[in-house]
């Protein structure tokens, strides 16, 4: 009972708040264009369900593409830097100005790059720029978290260069990289979305554009739709990410 | 003459860790540093073992590459490997073949008691499991010197008497000469044919005591009047040690 209870309980709150909302909207009769009450945003969720899906897919599928480009880049240049100190020292104040750097600011320059017609490619390239950093960084620590016994181990049987990279600091890395990852994998989403917003009613047609079309035409309730859909894809890729980490850790640890 | 410290001095950013200290170890001997916490017991093996150099002095070593084997406080096991692999680990390293190399890790680790865990984690071993796998990975070599860090201090007291005992039967197939740092009197006593006490940091040779009898131990060592004996002349020598 306690259980049912325990697994119900984020349900049930939400479910209370979505009743007082709805019992808000219709006792002060908010005009929907403001705030639109639960009953209409799901009619839209209804209405526009298989658009909707379309832009979802688009949106993470943008956001995938720049993991991907992302988590290429990050562990080659890690790679390259964990073996130079001196490297490092040159690359680590770029890469933290890159991070620092709101993708917002710099999205209408990487939009001009890309082309007006292509703007895909620059929200690919945008999001690619914010998953970029959690990647590099649990990348350079990852590889620099060995055990030091294990280090002087390696020393003391004359291990080459590479036996060290391969058997020792790479392996080492992993747990960190799985990490880096996952934040990579949800940044990327958000960047996708900032970048989205940036380019406008561009080539792109994802869900911040779906907000962007509703918001012109004042069309709340869709607004809030597309901000559901975003929400649950934002919530399922956190935990297939969540599970993949377990899976991925359960794997290198034998347990 | 297997390795030897000559009067050897380490410094460290913060002042003198060791010295100037000397120590020679004979081949098959059994040898305890005990001493207190900081004293350098951990510096001198690591010269011993030929990881670092003394700003002073010099470090004379006989074995080859591969016949010098550490055993750290912490059984210093890569997770991801099974512990199979961890036990061939310095094989590898030294290019004996996958195959070879694993079969030669089985024989190391049924050496030790650990027959049917091949296969496991570290993660999915008890501490003194795990200890085992870390002593299979350096006898794996047939080192000619052995240098044990403190091996037994995450144990429990059952544990590592059974430990102490297993590590001095191991002893006596191949006789390597050991090393063994430990904080514990009565397990420097029982394990080693020659007990070297330190000062306190920076190290130096406080005195030595030679323990008779035989070795491995004979069922109730530890209760003979020799064993009593060798523990307060230790005892005495650290508590003069800790004073000077």
């Amino acid at each position: 009972m306690t259980r049912l209870v325990h697994a119900l309980a984020p349900f049930m709150l939400i479910a209370l708040l979505l009743a007082a909302w709805e019992i808000a909207c219709r006792a002060l009769a908010v005009p929907v264009y403001f705030l639109p009450p639960p009953s209409a945003v799901a009619k839209a969720l209804a209405s526009d369900w298989a658009g909707l899906l379309r832009s979802a897919w688009n949106t993470l599928s943008m956001a995938l593409v720049a993991l991907l480009v992302a988590s290429l880049v990050a562990q080659a240049l890690a790679l390259v830097v964990a073996l130079s100190p001196i490297l490092e020292r040159a690359v680590r104040p770029l890469a933290v100005v890159l991070q620092v750097t709101p993708v917002v600011a710099i999205a209408p320059l990487v939009l001009i790059w890309a082309g007006l017609d292509h703007a895909g490619r620059a929200i690919v390239g945008l999001a690619a720029v914010v998953a970029f950093f959690p990647i590099f960084s649990g990348a350079v620590t990852g590889l620099k978290a060995t055990d030091p016994d294990l280090e002087r181990l390696f020393d003391l049987y004359g291990a080459s260069p590479l036996q060290r990279l391969v058997r020792l600091r790479l392996p080492s890395a992993v747990p960190y990289l799985l990490e880096g990852h996952k934040v990579a994998a949800g940044l990327a989403v958000i960047g996708a979305v900032v970048a989205e917003f940036v380019a406008g009613s561009g080539g792109a047609q994802g869900l911040a554009w779906r907000i962007l079309e509703a918001g012109n035409r004042l069309q709340t309730a869709r607004m809030f739709a597309a901000l559901v859909v975003l929400g649950l894809l934002g919530a399922v890729l956190h935990a297939v990410l969540e599970a993949a980490e377990r899976v991925g850790l359960r794997w290198w640890r034998g347990r | 003459m297997i390795a030897a410290l000559r009067g050897v001095e380490v410094h460290y950013p913060r002042g003198r860790a060791l010295g100037p200290f000397s120590l020679l170890i004979e081949a098959g001997e059994i040898v305890a540093l005990v001493g207190p916490s900081g004293c350098g017991k951990s510096t001198a093996m690591r010269l011993l073992a030929g990881l670092e150099a003394p700003e002073l002095g010099d470090v004379a070593r006989t074995p080859g590459r591969g016949e010098t084997a550490v055993v750290f406080q912490a059984p210093t096991l890569a997770p991801w490997l099974s512990a199979r692999a961890n036990a061939a680990l310095p094989l590898e390293l030294a290019g004996v073949g996958g195959a070879a190399a694993g079969d030669r890790a089985d024989e190391a680790l049924a050496r030790v008691g650990l027959s049917g865990v091949e296969a496991a984690r570290p993660a999915q071993l008890s501490g003194g499991m795990a200890m085992r796998v870390s002593l299979a990975r350096a006898l794996v070599t047939e080192p000619k010197l052995l240098l044990l860090d403190e091996p037994f201090a995450a144990l429990d007291e059952i544990t590592r008497r059974a430990l102490a005992d297993d590590v001095l039967k191991l002893w006596a197939d191949g006789r390597p000469a050991i090393v063994f740092v430990t904080h514990n009197v009565e397990e420097a006593v029982y394990m080693a044919s020659r007990v070297v006490v330190m000062t306190r940091g920076p190290g130096r040779l406080a005195g030595e005591v030679v323990v008779e009898g035989p070795l491995p131990r004979p069922a109730g060592f530890r209760t003979t009047e020799a064993f009593r004996r060798h523990v307060e002349a230790v005892s005495r020598l650290l508590a003069e040690g800790m004073a000077a």
